[in-house]
């Protein structure tokens, strides 16, 4: 059995300094149950926004909880590479996955980039990709939520360890690898 | 900005072929307690770049005596790991920046958080 975490502590989120910072929800719920597993894996993390407001929430929700965080403003994980290639051992994705238009996606760094996700709702997504498989060590894990609308069972473009990846019909869900560990 | 991130931070604005390590300007430093765990840092330092590591404590004025090569055996060494501990987890730059070492291109800190976005053209 893994051990229990209580529910971090985020009303700050979406209010005040950070009311441009989209509340935490279902999928990142999906993601907190999904790392409760994993937890004893986790030495280090490393997180990034490409919302400063939401780098700086996420600062807060750390200190708020009495974990070390240090969140990075930035595109993606590019500023990680390459120090990071084939280091990290799980690495979670809540990408924009609500299908818009395509120009809703290009340079957004405001809220609507918590959920602007394109054409299928894939376009970060598939931008992504390629750096995770930079990323992710020889038994890596990668976390990515998504829709049915993202038809995340078709072979996902530049990261082979996520050729299968199963739909979730009812609303977002966790994906992962088919060869992964567990 | 501890300089545990500062040491896993690249440039990769268009046209750079080394943009590591990035320089720092601080306008703030602050230095924060945090417990010691011996066993996290002796982790981690074989994932450190030793040398960007000694070089950015020295432009904060942060190095102590913190040698240029790592040390052998520093698993055992607890005075050598609090001073490591010191530089990676205590040091954080509140406001500054970070100076790409090719371009010159500089990234803000701000409220302890670098930026490392690139404009559109910068990519």
């Amino acid at each position: 059995m893994s051990a229990s975490y209580p529910t971090p502590v985020y009303s700050h989120a979406g209010r005040g300094d950070f009311r441009d910072v989209y509340e935490p929800a279902e999928d990142s719920f999906l993601l907190i149950d999904a790392l409760e597993k994993d937890a004893d894996r986790l030495q280090l993390m490393r997180c990034t926004d490409v919302n400063p407001a939401a780098a700086q929430c996420t600062a807060k929700t750390a200190s708020c909880n009495g974990v070390s965080l240090q969140p990075v403003n930035a595109s993606l994980a590019e500023c990680l590479l390459p120090r990071l290639s084939g280091k990290v051992d799980v690495l979670l994705f809540n990408p924009p996955y609500v299908v818009t238009p395509s120009e809703e996606v290009v340079g957004s760094r405001g809220i609507e980039a918590a959920w602007a996700g394109g054409k299928r709702g894939r376009e970060v997504t598939d931008r992504f990709l390629p750096v995770v498989a930079q990323l992710l060590s020889s038994k890596g894990l990668f976390y990515l939520i998504t829709i049915a609308d993202n038809e995340p069972e078709l072979e996902m473009r530049g990261c082979p360890s996520c050729a299968s990846i199963g739909a979730n019909k009812h609303g977002p869900g966790v994906s992962k690898p088919a060869e992964s560990i567990f | 900005m501890k300089l545990l991130t500062h040491n896993m931070l690249t440039s990769h604005v268009k046209g750079v072929t080394k943009g590591y390590p990035l320089l720092i300007k601080a306008t703030e430093v602050k230095v924060n307690e945090v417990d010691f765990n011996p066993q996290f840092v002796t982790r981690m330092i074989p994932k450190l770049e030793w040398s960007a590591l000694v070089h950015a404590a020295e432009e904060l004025g942060q190095r102590q005596d913190l040698p240029d090569e790592l040390v052998p055996e520093y698993e055992n060494n607890e005075e050598f790991l609090k001073k490591v501990h010191r530089v990676l987890l205590e040091v954080e730059v509140i406001e500054g920046c970070l100076r790409c070492p090719e371009s010159g291109r500089e990234f803000p800190i701000s409220r302890g958080i670098p930026n490392m976005l690139l404009n559109e053209d910068e990519v």
